[in-house]
């Protein structure tokens, strides 16, 4: 039987009814790992004997009606999230050897309800990044055609995902990074509410914009593991203090009568005539699940990039100053002073684009120029939410593309940074404003698929998943595979 | 936007990265077409906003102050690139007799 062509629902009601086992499910999947990542590199590290340690401790529990929620269910991590006793690297030389002495809490949470961890995944250096060619690991090729870039900075968990190396996978959003990729793979991926997931353990990048989420086959399947991954942890400070959320509750009920909002100012931009197109049919086809389409303004969008490139690497300079070559990470060799081996071990062990953040930040910071920049921007941050708060009085979601077109190939925007910047300019507001947001594949262009966004009201998770769940209900994009 | 040199060797020792002198002037252009891209917000009228310090706006949960941590230093330390009894060693950072 081909278990990776189970969705992972389907995987549990197979484990639950004991049609197979977790051993036979990892072992298929690591396998399958086996066979094909080189392809893709989407893994930085493989834990085959944990893996199996995991599974057979599932099946036990199966055996014995003691079984958890989600398990002998397979899954990938992010490599930015910390696992006790693996090697967590969030894709650095700085951290290649690193071993964090504790777990995230989003790892923590899914391994107590049975998860098995397959290995951690690539990813754009420390989450900075949209093409994943800035992992010291090596760049991730995009399982539909390997030329091209699998998009990030979650590339590893999108490409693994697509590829059917994994059901699914964790990944973390701080401007598009699980939405992205899940759209240049043709995968579901959706960042929740600011503060719904807990930050604690997940490498920090930009503290007021990084949300750890998931990508996935389905609405279905995200729906089922984001739920198991949300929740307050009071060892997250800005983790918000409210129960984990039903997200499968509402997952079929009818859209009828919704309203959905196309907000004008994205509609005004050149697209290409492919996305248009998509795009164009995905309403329709909304229109004929019953939901209604309203154009919205959000007239300080345009705003979003330049806010971006100020709040992300100002808070990106201040989170990688912990990286000294004292406690813990890389260190230069035979530093001959203090100065010295901080300078170097910060040349050394940081890629060319971490270290242009922090330079971009620490300038935004520095003495005469934080209210002209990180204040301002701060400042403008608050007119794109109010834009959103006024919109979401008229409507349920907001759609637009998630990205400019599909994937593009490796080493094509590699020379100007703006260029690779622009790939996030619709999914940067919901990040900017704290916003749940979701991609799903609604087409494909050149034997390259690509996605639509819905973002939602703060909360809101359960009513973006119901739209994404309505949609796959009548559509076959999301069940589109590629053949490796 | 332009940036001066003497300002990037400022910014580059603010934020401890040492810079190879051949890649200077790349790095240079390329950080001056990011701050370029800043100006776009001179245009926003924020003369009635206040600036965001969550997007929910909701107060922060504090907890009780418990110790919950016990003491992992030969954990924290395993991970350190040089150590000795137990301490972090480091370049000799004071200058004097000994």
């Amino acid at each position: 039987m081909d278990l990776h062509k189970l969705s992972l629902k389907d995987q549990l009601e197979g484990l639950k009814k004991s049609e197979f086992t977790s051993v036979e499910l990892t072992s298929h999947y690591l396998k399958r790992i086996s066979d094909h990542d080189e392809k893709f590199n989407s893994f930085i590290t493989v834990t085959e004997e944990n893996a199996l340690i995991q599974a057979k401790a599932a099946d036990e529990r199966y055996k014995n009606n003691k079984s958890l929620p989600l398990d002998g269910v397979p899954i990938a991590h992010k490599d930015i999230f910390c696992t006790k006793g693996v090697r967590t690297t969030c894709g650095s030389k700085m951290l290649s050897n690193f071993e964090a002495p504790y777990s995230s809490t989003v790892y923590t949470k899914l391994d107590e309800q049975g998860m098995v961890m397959l290995g951690k995944t690539n990813m754009d250096e420390f989450a900075m990044g949209s093409s994943n060619e800035t992992s010291y690991f090596g760049p991730v090729s995009n399982p539909w055609d390997t030329e091209y870039v699998p998009g990030g900075s979650s590339g590893g968990s999108a490409s693994c995902v697509s590829a059917e190396l994994a059901p699914i996978a964790t990944a973390t959003d701080t401007g598009g990074s699980i939405r992205q990729p899940a759209s240049l793979c043709g995968l579901t991926g959706i960042k929740p509410t600011y503060g719904r997931v807990s930050r604690y353990g997940m490498i920090a990048f930009a503290s007021s914009l990084d949300q750890g989420g998931v990508v996935a086959r389905s609405a279905e399947d995200a729906a089922l593991i984001l739920e198991g991954m949300s929740g307050h942890d009071p060892k997250d400070s800005t983790s918000l203090k409210l129960p984990s959320p039903d997200l499968t509750k509402n997952l079929k009920n009818s859209i009828q009568g919704m309203k959905i909002g196309l907000p004008k100012e994205f509609f005004e931009k050149d697209m290409p005539s492919y996305l248009e197109q998509s795009i164009q049919e995905a309403i329709e086809t909304y229109k004929s699940l019953g939901a209604e389409i309203v154009e919205v303004s959000l007239k300080n969008i345009n705003l979003s990039l330049p806010i971006y490139y100020i709040i992300a690497p100002a808070e990106c300079s201040a989170n990688l100053s912990r990286y000294d070559g004292v406690r813990y990470g890389y260190r230069c060799e035979d530093p001959k002073d203090i100065e010295d081996l901080y300078m170097r071990t910060r040349e050394e062990g940081f890629g060319a684009e971490v270290k242009r953040r922090i330079l971009i930040g620490t300038y935004a910071l520095s003495a005469g120029f934080y209210d002209a920049y990180y204040l301002k921007a701060q400042k403008c941050r608050q007119l794109v939410a109010n834009d959103f708060t006024n919109a979401f009085e008229s409507v349920d979601v907001i759609l637009s593309p998630t990205t400019p077109g599909t994937a593009f190939k490796a080493g094509e925007k590699n020379d100007d940074p703006i260029e690779m910047y622009l790939q996030d300019i619709f999914t940067i507001p919901a990040n900017l404003a704290g916003l749940p947001g979701i991609s799903i594949p609604c087409g494909e262009h050149g034997g390259l698929p690509l996605g639509m966004q819905l973002v939602g009201n703060s909360l809101q998770e359960d009513k973006l998943l119901q739209f994404a769940h309505s949609y796959q209900s009548n559509t076959d994009w999301h069940k589109k595979m590629p053949n490796i | 936007m332009a940036l001066s040199d003497k300002e990037l060797k400022e910014i580059t020792y603010l934020a401890r990265i040492n810079v190879k002198e051949e890649s200077f002037s790349s790095l240079k252009k390329e950080l001056e077409q990011i701050l370029t891209l800043f100006e776009e917000l001179n245009e926003a009228d924020t003369s009635s906003v206040e600036a965001m310090s969550h997007p929910l706006d909701l107060s922060q949960p504090t907890r009780k102050d418990e110790v919950t941590e016990e003491n992992q230093r030969d954990e924290l330390l395993k991970n350190a690139p040089s150590v000795k009894s137990g301490l972090f060693i480091v370049p000799k950072v004071i200058d004097g007799e000994a």
